[in-house]
């Protein structure tokens, strides 16, 4: 098994988890830079996806299945986003073609994202895996998932024999998850854009692990893992009470606010809060699982509510931790006459 | 329906006219139930009663909207009312506390049921009872459980018609059931209101969204007449607009969701439409901008809508269950039972017209 990505926390602990499985002989770990993390008993190659070499690399080990985790949002240390765009679309290609002169490829599993169907306010509430996306997102790393999984499909028709699995991912959150969202709400005060509370959903890293686990191997009686699935927890969240789950505050900003403050902290390089990003905090995103219950077999083990207070937990308390604030309510209450007042519009927003 | 001249209007002017005079005003009171419309000490009554009634359900929320009725009341009624004071408080507080601490559900489409129920209700509720006193009709044909669409006429500039009809299912409906709209996707641009009406159970007018609705069982309203028949001039009220592409039709087909057709009297009138700025509106990217008697002339204070007197009928339900599954392909069918409904609620329409006495009574 060949395992791309795996410098990445997520990556080092799915190549962790995956030698555990009696399946699999060997795994053979790949990555541009060397990982930080061990990683366990795999083999780490070190060669970077956009060269030809990965080809080599593929052919050396005669993989029987490929796991490409090497799309991805932000960089890894200090990469520009140039590099990003440039691994998750020349890499897959790359890759692809390195897939398709192999002869032993049996399966491909891709790490794509449900950033593909981008986030409108045209757009139906909840996603399908067949609801066509109204806008296309138009740069950043959606953008690249989108042509990712385009060259996927390619794949998918050359290659009729190759099992290939596509799983969109919701946002990954967990003690340990490095996605753009993650960094948003480690934020002291959460800028959110005015009048819009955007529903979210999210997925817990080990649910993401377990899932690519499933797609990796044979499936098993009664389920088909080949195919393109969403993946997210149940439930979904709105901004407003993910901010005071978190006991972090909002700072409401007009629409073109956001998006001037966006571009500014961009070219300053601080970090990546791109448009898109924007768009999801706007509008939101809900994704429809169905699929992933019934035909991958897949039950995910963490809500989305769930997943956001494993996240909170290991995250700290912000400047307005909910346990403070219902405190101050109990106070009141134990008050004997007061709090009548109480104007009835402070909760409403 | 191009026979739309049987509306008497002139019959309902020179009626309204008599509104000054007292005697008049005594007499609908007296025909409807008393609930509905008789001077404000009875109605004082009935709210104090409903108030007390389910504080579990509406803990401090109405007693803060209005300070009128809830402070003489626990010096008439010492100690049970003294005691659901105290209920209602900390109702209201374990709720505030829920609200702050984020601790509260919401659906796939953002509804968030415990707001709408506690908050956005009791603030419509007021312009339902007291302003537009809205009168409902046949809310027994509305079924008790299950996924059902609801049809309606839509008229009045801004859409209150919508919100009317969900606060009179969620207040007459004795199954307690709400009802999800679908709006068009205007709502969903403008800040604020993508908000409110995300959380009120509101979502965008589309196939998928509506069939995932009715398939969860959901009682879902629909205006298919959209933009068309609330933006058009006041000379062509109460004449319904074609009914999009009828796809409303197929959806439910698919869904074998049985459609109720629905007639809202009184809307038409809130904002008379009397001209349309269309360099305006193309200019702010809505599809009209209504000039009114008032507005924009007035400022703020010409969006204020007249008070109406309102109707609201659901009518019988017209099942779609009997059909064969290719059904909802059939275009014939299709206009078939648009048509259907189309002219159901024109009739409605006409016969509410004929029995209302008045505009404003």
């Amino acid at each position: 098994m060949l395992v791309t990505g795996a410098a990445r926390p997520l990556g080092g602990r799915f190549v962790r988890r995956i030698q555990r499985d009696p399946q699999v002989d060997r795994v053979i770990a790949v990555d541009a830079v060397q990982p930080e993390h061990h990683l366990g008993g795999a083999d780490f190659v070190r060669a970077d996806i956009r060269q030809a070499t990965i080809a080599r690399v593929l052919a050396e080990t005669g993989a029987d299945t490929v796991v490409h985790m090497d799309i991805t949002a932000t960089a890894l240390g200090s990469g520009s986003r140039a590099t990003v765009k440039e691994t998750n679309v020349i890499g897959t290609m790359q890759l692809l073609g390195a897939c398709q002169k192999s002869p032993t490829v049996k399966r491909l599993v891709v790490k794509s994202s449900t950033n593909v169907y981008g986030s409108a306010p045209r757009d139906p509430a909840v996603f399908t895996e067949t609801t066509p996306p109204k806008s296309l997102p138009s740069g950043g790393f959606a953008k690249d998932t989108v042509e990712a999984e385009g060259y996927v499909r390619g794949f998918a028709r050359r290659r009729p024999d190759v099992a290939v699995c596509v799983l969109r991912f919701a946002n990954i959150l967990g003690p340990s998850a490095d996605t753009p969202l993650a960094s948003y709400f480690a934020l002291p005060v959460l800028p959110t854009v005015f009048g819009y509370d955007p529903r979210l959903q999210f997925a817990h890293e080990d649910d993401v692990i377990e899932v690519l686990r499933i797609a990796s191997h044979e499936p098993e009686r009664g389920t088909l893992n080949s195919g393109t699935f969403n993946i997210a927890g149940d439930g979904v969240l709105l901004l407003s009470q993910c901010s005071r789950r978190l006991g972090r505050p909002t700072v409401p900003l007009l629409l073109p606010a956001v998006t001037w403050a966006g571009s500014l902290v961009r070219t300053l390089g601080m970090t990546d809060f791109s448009p898109e990003q924007i768009r999801l905090l706007t509008h939101g995103r809900v994704v429809d699982t169905t699929q992933m219950r019934e035909t991958l077999g897949f039950k995910p083990k963490y809500t989305t509510a769930e997943t956001f207070a494993d996240f909170v937990l290991s995250r700290g308390p912000g400047l307005l931790p909910p346990e403070a604030l219902a405190g101050a309510v109990d106070r009141i209450a134990a008050l004997p006459v007061a709090g009548g007042g109480k104007p009835p519009t402070q909760s409403a927003n | 329906m191009a026979d739309a001249k049987v509306i008497p209007f002139d019959d309902d002017r020179s009626r309204g006219s008599a509104v000054q005079r007292p005697q008049r005003r005594r007499g609908p009171g007296g025909r409807r139930k008393s609930s509905e419309h008789v001077p404000v000490r009875d109605v004082r009554q009935v709210r104090e009663t409903r108030t007390t009634g389910d504080v579990q359900t509406l803990p401090g929320r109405v007693a803060a909207q209005d300070d009128g009725p809830v402070t003489p009341e626990p010096a008439e009624k010492a100690a049970s009312s003294g005691n659901g004071l105290e209920r209602r408080l900390a109702g209201g507080l374990s709720f505030l506390r829920r609200r702050l601490t984020g601790d509260y559900e919401v659906d796939d489409f953002g509804y968030d049921e415990e707001l709408t129920d506690q908050v956005l209700m009791s603030l419509l509720r007021p312009v339902y009872e007291r302003y537009f006193r809205v009168d409902v009709k046949g809310i027994e044909n509305i079924p008790a459980e299950g996924g059902a669409l609801i049809v309606a006429n839509h008229s009045g500039t801004l859409p209150l018609d919508g919100l009317m009809m969900q606060v009179a299912v969620h207040d007459r409906h004795p199954a307690d059931r709400h009802l999800r709209l679908l709006a068009a996707d205007l709502v969903f641009v403008l800040p604020v209101v993508n908000e409110l009406a995300r959380k009120l159970g509101h979502t965008l007018a589309c196939a998928e969204d509506a069939e995932r609705l009715l398939a969860q069982g959901e009682l879902v309203g629909v205006m298919p007449e959209g933009f068309k028949g609330i933006g058009k001039p006041f000379s062509e009220r109460y004449k319904l607009q074609r009914f999009g592409r009828g796809g409303f039709v197929s959806t439910a087909l698919r869904q074998g969701a049985p459609i109720i057709p629905c007639s809202v009297v009184g809307a038409e009138e809130i904002y008379p439409m009397i001209g349309n700025a269309k360099t305006l509106a193309r200019l702010l990217g809505f599809p009209y901008f209504p000039l009114t008697p008032t507005f924009p002339w007035l400022g703020p204070l010409g969006a204020v809508p007249l008070p109406t007197k309102w109707t609201i009928q659901f009518g019988e339900p017209i099942p779609t269950d009997g059909y064969p599954p290719e059904a909802a392909e059939d275009p014939m069918l299709m206009f078939n039972l648009t048509d259907q409904v189309r002219e159901q609620i024109q009739h409605t329409l006409y016969k509410l017209l004929v029995q209302r006495r008045s505009v404003f009574f």
